[in-house]
């Protein structure tokens, strides 16, 4: 049986603890190391699925780079309480241009 | 460019035509199962923007909700409220072959499906909007896990589809052309020795004859003769 985890700051996560989720609190000023330690320490346990605030993720981008090559976990970019980046999306972006050579699906945005 | 270590034999061109048999029929497989994975791989990426944009939508109207609800209670209740939950959320994960990558399957199990029972504090302390949030939150989950079962196999074939593109295209532009003018190479080499000792029998048949029948001295005898006549 594998969980599924959520991190990020409290504001933007707390909502899911309620859904059986496991919430870890990554605030603001936790460092990219903590952050990037606790994403890999979830992976290597029994989460398959590890949802992340955008605004986190922007911080430790070559730790989430890195589990897109993985057959697991799967981290997926989630919106914080503080407004949509637009970072999801765009990781969406970069699979089709990684896969087409150039972006065909979005346009420019 | 033929490399400069290949041996112009009959052995090495049978070899190198084999392998360029085999490079042909494994670039045509490798060219199909790129076209098929890029199919796949267009279809699934819309699937995974169109769910993106339904969760994050989702996602932000729960976040308006909580954010009420924060408005209207101290930060403590909140904290109390979320502290215990409730529910409990376990994921199974089978995987789906699709051209060779593994793309997972989630299905989730939750303790309770009563989803009024999923709230892990009373209603008194709380405001209303909390719940609506929770609520919405709860709505959105199963989509959730959909995008990340979708996200995961657009990365996973996003790698392989590049991957293959690579070999594509090394096959073709490198290994194939290489073999080609390698096997034409030899076969020119292997065409001058032929001529070569063709010519070279062809010599010595004109020297053992020579041996033979004194050809050439004849020839000198019979001028000299037809000198003495004049």
């Amino acid at each position: 049986m594998y969980k599924a985890a959520v991190m990020g700051d409290w504001d933007s996560i707390y909502g899911f603890s309620a859904l059986g989720l496991d919430t870890f609190r990554v605030e603001a000023e936790t460092s990219a190391e903590e952050a990037a330690d606790t994403l890999k320490k979830l992976s290597q346990s029994k989460y398959e699925v590890i949802y992340i605030t955008e605004s986190l993720a922007k911080r430790i981008p070559a730790e989430i780079d890195k589990y897109r090559l993985m057959p697991s976990p799967a981290v997926i970019l989630i919106p914080g309480i503080y407004g949509n980046t637009g970072d999801g999306l765009k990781a969406v972006k970069k699979s089709v241009e990684q896969a087409v050579g150039s972006d065909i699906i979005f346009g420019n945005t | 460019m033929a490399s400069s270590t290949i041996i112009p034999t009959r052995m090495e061109l049978t070899r190198l035509k084999k392998k360029l048999v085999t490079a042909r029929k494994g670039h045509k497989l490798l060219k199909d199962k790129r076209d098929e994975l890029m199919r796949q791989f267009l279809i699934m990426v819309r699937e995974n923007k169109e769910l993106r944009e339904q969760v994050e939508k989702g996602i932000a109207e729960a976040n308006r909700g909580f954010a009420l609800a924060r408005s209207s209670m101290s930060d403590e209740a909140v904290r109390v409220a979320f502290m215990a939950p409730k529910q409990k959320v376990s994921l199974d994960v089978s995987y789906n072959n699709i051209m060779s990558v593994n793309v997972p399957v989630y299905t989730f199990q939750t303790r309770t499906s009563d989803a009024a029972d999923m709230f892990s504090y009373g209603y008194a302390f709380t405001s209303a909007d909390l719940d609506d949030a929770v609520t919405q939150l709860a709505d959105v989950f199963p989509q959730m896990l959909k995008l990340a079962q979708t996200e995961k196999s657009c990365q996973l074939m996003a790698a392989e589809i590049e991957k293959t593109r690579r070999r594509v295209n090394a096959l073709e532009h490198v290994m194939i052309p290489q073999l080609e003018t390698d096997i034409k190479y030899i076969s020119m080499k292997l065409d001058e020795n032929e001529r070569s000792s063709q010519i070279r029998l062809m010599k010595v048949k004109d020297m053992m004859l020579e041996d033979a029948h004194h050809y050439s001295e004849k020839a000198e005898a019979r001028a000299r003769e037809k000198e003495a006549a004049r």
